[in-house]
């Protein structure tokens, strides 16, 4: 065993979500699992299920969202659990005290569950080493460093398109340097044993040394998509750039941007993603985001299942904390 | 340790299944069921319910359903290990559910399996078959057609294994866990 995960209790079960990082392959593949079985909730007349009847989860959310917070709140009430929704707006020098404080305010409320976005790296584990040992914090994006459950959808996306990962290749296209999702994607990617990653992007929007992360470097999009099974595109994140790194959006268009001419290199087959929101015209075209290849607005629908897959493992590893089965 | 032995053979369990195909049918004439839905309860009720279907010949698919998400053990014992998705292919209000489980002994299965249906929708009546009915009922759930009628004290347990062969096992488990 290497260095104790926060992440996991004393048996290896989840308890709390807030990176890919360090976590194994057989614990991905059952998050994916389990996710198939919540997919089916959707299908019922009463869109609900019993599993976290009682609990009490709170969205704590210091950065906006519209997607990401809307399919948690959606996944948790489908637990049937209570959901508090909390939009903080803080400047980041009022962070630490703030931040502890408000932990505490609602543990005196007995919730059960955080949900963290930040724009902090950082700060959802911050949260989870700071909270009370009987609550579980779900990571929902933190600054540049990670989006576990995007990853997830993402990878259980793919997975339903194209099963096994050992035989596919996977090219990811855009901002890698600003974007937590890529870095959950790419560990995920990689984890999961996918046979070719590869990153897509101009040399200012990539990470200095790219190669540590397990893939394969292009500059070029038509080189980098040629026989692709699944090419994911990320948002160009505006907001968290400093200083020049792009000429303009229209130039990054004329490079970087999706169309279906670009994708004519792909396999045949291949499918196309992006985490949204979509700046069509700068990432990609309409024509390829409204296309037969996109699967953009399953992705949203697969984010709730995957959501609640977390939810309820994490849940669960606290039940079986809080009955005294194991966590001496 | 847990100790295990045979107690009905797949050849036993065949002509058990065609026992209960016929007394199903006479049930559902009686009722005046024309078109019955069939949905089987994973693991075991599947597979039992995979014979039921095709010995009655129904037209509609047969049903699958997984309670993982609707049992009364979550708050102690955590997620299942196994979740499968549940698959009603046909809806079900306004018709009459055939449901079918493997064993039947405290009936929290069927209590959970119960508010997985109304989830999906009104059934007009559910009508409920196990292959075995055993001693150890925690709940009031009476099957309408059994297989094997059995006392067995608390601390053995009966398993079906399968799909191929269909076997009956007894168990001896260290502990009396509830089903």
């Amino acid at each position: 065993m290497s260095a104790p995960n926060i992440q996991l209790d004393n048996q290896g079960n989840l308890k709390h979500f807030l990176t890919i990082e360090g976590l194994s392959r057989d614990l991905l593949t059952e998050v994916l699992e389990k996710t198939e079985g919540f997919l089916g909730v959707a299908r019922q007349a009463v869109k609900k299920v019993p599993l976290c009847r009682g609990k009490v989860i709170a969205n704590l959310f210091f950065e906006t969202s519209t997607r990401t917070r809307t399919t948690f709140e959606l996944a948790a009430k489908r637990l049937s659990a209570d959901v508090l929704n909390l939009n903080i707006s803080t400047s980041a020098t009022a962070k630490g005290e703030t931040l502890l404080d408000t932990l505490r305010n609602l543990e005196a409320m007995h919730v059960d569950m955080f949900v963290v976005r930040h724009a902090d790296s950082g700060s959802a584990h911050f949260i989870a080493q700071h909270a009370n040992p009987h609550v579980s914090v779900i990571n929902a994006g933190d600054g540049r460093y990670s989006h576990p459950t995007q990853g997830m959808l993402d990878m259980f996306t793919i997975r339903r398109h194209k099963g096994d990962f050992e035989n596919l290749c996977v090219a990811v296209v855009g901002d890698i340097l600003h974007s937590r999702v890529a870095r959950s994607q790419l560990l995920a990617l990689n984890t999961l044993g996918t046979a070719e990653v590869r990153v897509i992007a101009p040399r200012t929007l990539l990470p200095a040394n790219p190669e540590a992360l397990g893939v394969r470097v292009f500059h070029d999009l038509r080189e980098g998509v040629r026989d692709a099974d699944v090419v994911i595109m990320l948002r160009l994140q505006r907001e968290r750039m400093r200083g020049a790194m792009l000429p303009s959006e229209h130039e990054y268009f004329q490079l970087f941007g999706l169309t279906e001419e670009r994708l004519s290199t792909a396999k045949p087959d291949a499918i196309v993603m992006h985490p949204g929101p979509i700046n069509r015209g700068v990432e990609m075209d309409s024509q390829v985001a409204d296309g037969p290849r996109s699967v953009i607005l399953e992705q949203v629908s697969n984010g709730i299942a995957v959501r609640m897959a977390v939810m309820s493992m994490c849940i669960g590893t606290q039940n079986i904390r809080g009955q005294g089965y194991s966590d001496g | 340790m847990s100790n295990t032995e045979v107690f009905e053979s797949a050849a036993a369990i065949g002509g058990i299944i065609e026992r209960m195909a016929s007394e199903l049918t006479t049930l559902l004439l009686h009722r005046a069921v024309t078109a019955p839905l069939m949905v089987g309860i994973h693991t075991g009720g599947v597979w039992i319910a995979e014979e039921l279907h095709s010995k009655l010949d129904l037209a509609d698919p047969l049903g699958r359903l997984d309670i993982s998400f609707y049992r009364d053990d979550f708050t102690r014992l955590g997620m299942h290990p196994q979740v499968r998705p549940s698959d009603l292919p046909v809806a079900v209000d306004d018709r009459h559910i055939v449901l079918v489980d493997d064993v039947l002994q405290t009936g929290r299965t069927i209590r959970a399996a119960l508010n997985v249906l109304f989830d999906y929708g009104r059934p007009a009546s559910v009508m409920l078959t196990t292959l075995v009915k055993r001693s150890g009922r925690e709940l009031p759930v009476e099957p309408n057609v059994t297989g094997l009628n059995l006392d067995l004290p608390p601390g053995r347990q009966i398993k079906l294994t399968g799909p191929d062969p269909l076997e009956l096992v007894v168990v001896q488990t260290p502990k009396d866990r509830l089903k």
